[in-house]
């Protein structure tokens, strides 16, 4: 099947700074994907080499098989929902909604019957003679939704989307973009710095570092079976053991990591620790605890006994729940 | 001083209202001449009040005449200002190229240096060239100088449009000239508009550079200048005087009122 | 919008001279930008610029005394002339005037930028906004006409003097040396205060921007360290207002130097440079000279600038 985004060796260097270098990537017909990195790790500069803001200085993209080489962004049926929305501030909502089609020579009636239409669907019907001005941020970013997708895009881009929202409707977002995304089948890309976010939307996810994808892979391979130091560390809470350690509590010289739900308190064997810290977090109890001169956390279920601080415990885990990986930082 | 943000001492608002007293009032004090029946001299207090010599001005033709050739060329050199002006803006604000310090600088500099410069390096150069003095040459003048009124305007709106909305357009189809017509130019107008008025009230009250690039041609302010120097029938001079004060005071106040959520009226001097 | 080419991941190319221009440029950037900078640059550099050098050109040809021709050779004897006596007290009295003026400006402007940065709300801010952008904007010959009025023999101020019975004040002031004269609107007194008059507002404007850019928890916590009003104002507030301050002396002191007809209509005979520039090219017909007097402005301006950015007053503009 041919990729909705491909990059084939795709760099965009500026001057000497890297910001995208070799990359290869493909991104499947409606799929949910998402480009996680910190900043400046190179994910918004991918996203804008898809919109076509960028060119790539080496190697080439292709939209559904069609080189993007050379085609300018508004002739590429490509769509952007920017991280400050950039709503036209002089427009009307249903004006920036229809803008997309006025330029294409859609007639008035038309235009205006498929901007509400699209701002039913992302619920704000009514809405249309406000200004971009008098909404809230969540309604904002629902009219850049509505304006994105008023143009039937192939591929609809998105930047931190849910950057600026407070948590609740963060949240929100979250599951309204997925449902929307499911019952459109549009392919959806979008870059956040939000693990949690691109674990709990994505289908697929790319973790980027210094200009460079380090591993692409459904969610569950990301959490569970990191490549490098690089991606444990950033994409989650996971134990991150360097090798001397590991080998001290009995395992391979190797970098690895250990998720905290695997380890247990045990009462005999295993590895001692000093327990540090506990912070409670409802159904579970988070305990920090300091092993071989690492600091590891460990979940303890609820209803289990939580140990005082400076209180020695034993820590077991089951061998194959150890992750060993690349160094690599 | 301490209560910084509650009240002022006594000293200190008697000093700034003072101080604007002092601007304000030497004004104020044209619009009492208007309409002495004091003919001869400046005595004050007026012996008397009429309104005989705005009927005296209106019949005088070389009023009319200056009057008309001031608005010629404000409109012509706005007009040639606000493309130059903002073309400069539009390329130093989506670009970062080399030299745009030097641009900034070239589009200040008829400003920055006294007017008494511009006006004979320009009177030089046109006598270099042969170039007869006329309204033409006028116009070459303020054009010059209106530049850097529209540039500061554009330049500082252009700030403050993100420049995500010009992508946000090219993004959703529409090409430089649709995006041009229907997301920067709006977003612009009103400084645009701001600027152009800026322009106009500086080429209208302009008499320094005048004197050196105008010829026989008299515009408002030079034949204020000439009654000023030999006074011919000093009542009319008081009409005319007061009728510039409140002509220019329209465009300024629309001026601020077009910018005055965020831009400064940029711009200014002689 | 369900045609055939809307599905399609890259659409096709309009038609049009303006689709086909947009992708020109699209694809040309800085064919654009060399299109919008032409026309600025052309007007600028070659009307301005041009004027500009063949102006300093000319101060370094001279005058044939006995034909009055232009001798269009290289020479610095024009240069020399102006260290003449009475050229050179032309340049001494204006840059002295110029210095009153500008020092006077700040004292003036300083209460009433003070004032509209830290008390001024709301509506009064907005009027002291337009309280100095309204006189800064009127009309330069209307203010000066007006100063005529004032300053003259018979006029307001004279009657002021009358009604208070100062008029031996009045006198005592005009019969005084240098400033003195027949009446104010003939004496330097009377050129200081319309100088002084016309260009306060441009001191007032840069000295607020900086005023406001100070932080009031600064002034707190000065008040708080123990600083007396006094002391907060002098090793606080001044310092930072310091740029706005020169930043408006740079008008203050330019627009002085290179006025002319100022002086011409309200002061003494005596000239400034604005005047000598202004007769040598035309009644004495001394292009040269005229030139040469017009650089002078250009070079004090230059290193005024040049310490005023060493000031960081430029960031206060």
């Amino acid at each position: 099947m041919t990729p909705a985004v491909e990059f084939i060796h795709t760099s965009r260097h500026f001057g000497a700074v890297r910001a995208v270098d070799d990359v290869n990537l493909a991104v499947k017909p409606g799929e949910f994907f998402a480009m996680l990195g910190p900043s400046g790790s190179g994910k918004t500069t991918c996203l804008r080499l898809i919109a076509g803001f960028e060119q790539p200085t080496g190697g080439e993209i292709k939209i559904f098989g069609e080189p993007a080489g050379g085609v300018p962004p508004y002739r590429r049926n490509v769509n952007t929902v920017f991280q400050d929305y950039a709503l036209f501030p002089h427009m009307s909502i249903l004006d920036n909604v229809a803008y997309g089609l006025m330029v294409k020579g859609v007639d008035r009636q038309t235009r205006y019957r498929e901007a509400e239409k699209a701002l039913e669907l992302v619920k704000l019907p009514g809405y249309g003679s406000r200004k971009p001005g008098q909404l809230s941020g969540g309604q904002r970013q629902r009219v850049a939704l509505a304006r994105a997708l008023v143009n039937k895009p192939r591929v609809l881009l998105l930047d931190e989307p849910l950057g600026a929202l407070d948590l609740k409707l963060r949240e929100q977002m979250q599951e309204e973009l997925k449902t929307l995304q499911r019952s459109l089948g549009i392919t959806f890309i979008f870059v956040t710095h939000d693990q949690g976010e691109a674990l709990s939307m994505a289908d697929r996810v790319a973790v980027f570092n210094n200009g460079k994808i380090v591993q692409a892979g459904t969610p569950e391979e990301i959490y569970k079976r990191p490549q490098s130091r690089f991606v444990a560390d950033f994409v989650g809470s996971s134990n991150v053991i360097s090798p001397e350690a590991m080998q001290r509590m009995g395992g391979k010289a190797e970098w690895a990591s250990l998720r905290p739900e695997a380890i247990r308190l045990v009462a005999e064997g295993g590895v001692p620790a000093q327990t540090l810290v506990s912070n409670f977090l409802g159904s579970t109890t988070r305990l920090s605890v300091e092993a071989e001169g690492v600091r590891l956390h460990v979940m303890l279920p609820a209803g289990e006994r939580v140990p005082e601080p400076g209180e020695t415990v034993r820590l077991g885990w089951n061998p194959a729940d150890v992750h060993y990986m690349d160094g690599a930082a | 001083m301490r209560s910084d943000r509650h009240t002022a001492s006594p000293a200190l608002k008697i000093a700034a209202i003072g101080g604007l007293l002092f601007l304000h009032l030497p004004i104020l004090l044209i619009f009492a001449y208007a309409f002495t029946t004091e003919e001869k001299s400046y005595q004050w207090p007026p012996p008397g009040f009429t309104l005989k010599w705005f009927g005296v001005a209106w019949e005088r033709p070389d009023v009319w005449q200056a009057l008309t050739l001031s608005l010629k060329v404000g409109a012509i050199a706005t007009a040639i200002a606000l493309v130059l002006g903002t073309l400069a803006a539009a390329a130093v604000s989506r670009s970062k190229f080399f030299g745009r310090e030097a641009i900034s600088l070239l589009v200040i500099l008829p400003i920055a240096l006294p007017g008494i410069i511009t006006g004979i390096a320009l009177r030089s150069a046109f006598s270099i060239l042969d170039i007869p003095f006329s309204m033409w040459t006028i116009i070459l003048g303020h054009a010059t100088f209106c530049v850097v009124v529209v540039y500061n305007n554009a330049v500082a709106r252009f700030r403050r449009t993100s420049g995500s909305l010009i992508e946000a357009s090219y993004d959703l189809g529409a090409d430089g000239f649709q995006t041009f017509r229907h997301v920067i130019l709006p977003n612009i107008a009103t400084a645009l508009l701001a600027g152009g008025m800026l322009a106009f009230a500086l080429s209208f009250d302009e008499v320094i550079v005048t004197t050196f690039t105008g010829g026989q041609q008299s515009t408002l302010p030079i034949w204020m200048l000439e009654e000023l120097i030999r006074p011919r029938q000093r009542p009319v001079t008081n009409v005319v005087a007061m009728i510039v004060v409140l002509a220019t005071f329209l465009p300024i106040l629309a001026a601020y009122y077009l910018t005055r959520d965020g831009d400064q009226i940029a711009g200014g001097g002689k | 919008m369900s045609t055939a080419t809307s599905n399609s991941a890259v659409l096709e190319g309009r038609s049009g001279i303006t689709a086909r221009l947009s992708d020109l440029f699209w694809r040309r950037p800085n064919l654009l930008l060399i299109l919008m900078l032409s026309p600025p640059l052309l007007w600028l550099g070659i009307i301005y610029i041009g004027s500009l050098l063949s102006l300093l050109a000319q101060s370094f040809f001279s005058i044939d005394e006995f034909s009055g021709l232009i001798v269009y050779e290289f020479t610095l004897s024009t240069y020399k002339q102006l260290l003449l006596a009475s050229n050179f007290d032309i340049i001494l009295r204006t840059v002295a005037m110029a210095t009153l003026v500008t020092v006077a400006s700040a004292i003036i402007a300083f209460p009433i930028a003070y004032y509209a940065a830290r008390y001024a709300h709301g509506k009064w801010k907005a009027l002291f906004y337009l309280g100095v952008m309204l006189p800064l904007w009127s009309s330069y010959l209307v203010k000066i006409y007006a100063w005529k009025l004032i300053l003259a023999k018979e006029g307001i101020l004279t009657w002021g003097f009358e009604q208070l019975h100062l008029t031996w004040l009045l006198e005592g002031i005009l019969s005084l040396p240098v400033i003195g004269g027949n009446s104010l609107s003939v004496s330097y007194l009377g050129t200081f205060i319309v100088f002084v008059y016309i260009w306060l507002p441009y001191m007032i404007l840069p000295t607020q921007a900086a005023l406001e850019r100070v932080p009031s928890n600064l002034i707190e916590a000065a008040g708080d360290l123990g600083a007396t009003p006094n002391q907060t104002f002098r090793t606080v507030l001044l310092p930072l207002a310091l740029p706005g301050v020169i930043a408006g002396s740079i008008f203050t002191f330019s627009l002085t130097l290179g006025d002319y007809i100022i002086p011409q209509i309200i002061g003494s005979s005596r000239l400034f440079i604005g005047q000598a520039v202004y007769t040598q090219q035309g009644t004495a017909g001394n292009v040269p000279l005229a030139a040469a007097f017009s650089v002078v402005p250009i070079l004090i301006m230059a290193v005024y600038l040049w310490a005023a950015k060493k000031k960081g007053a430029f960031d206060a503009l």
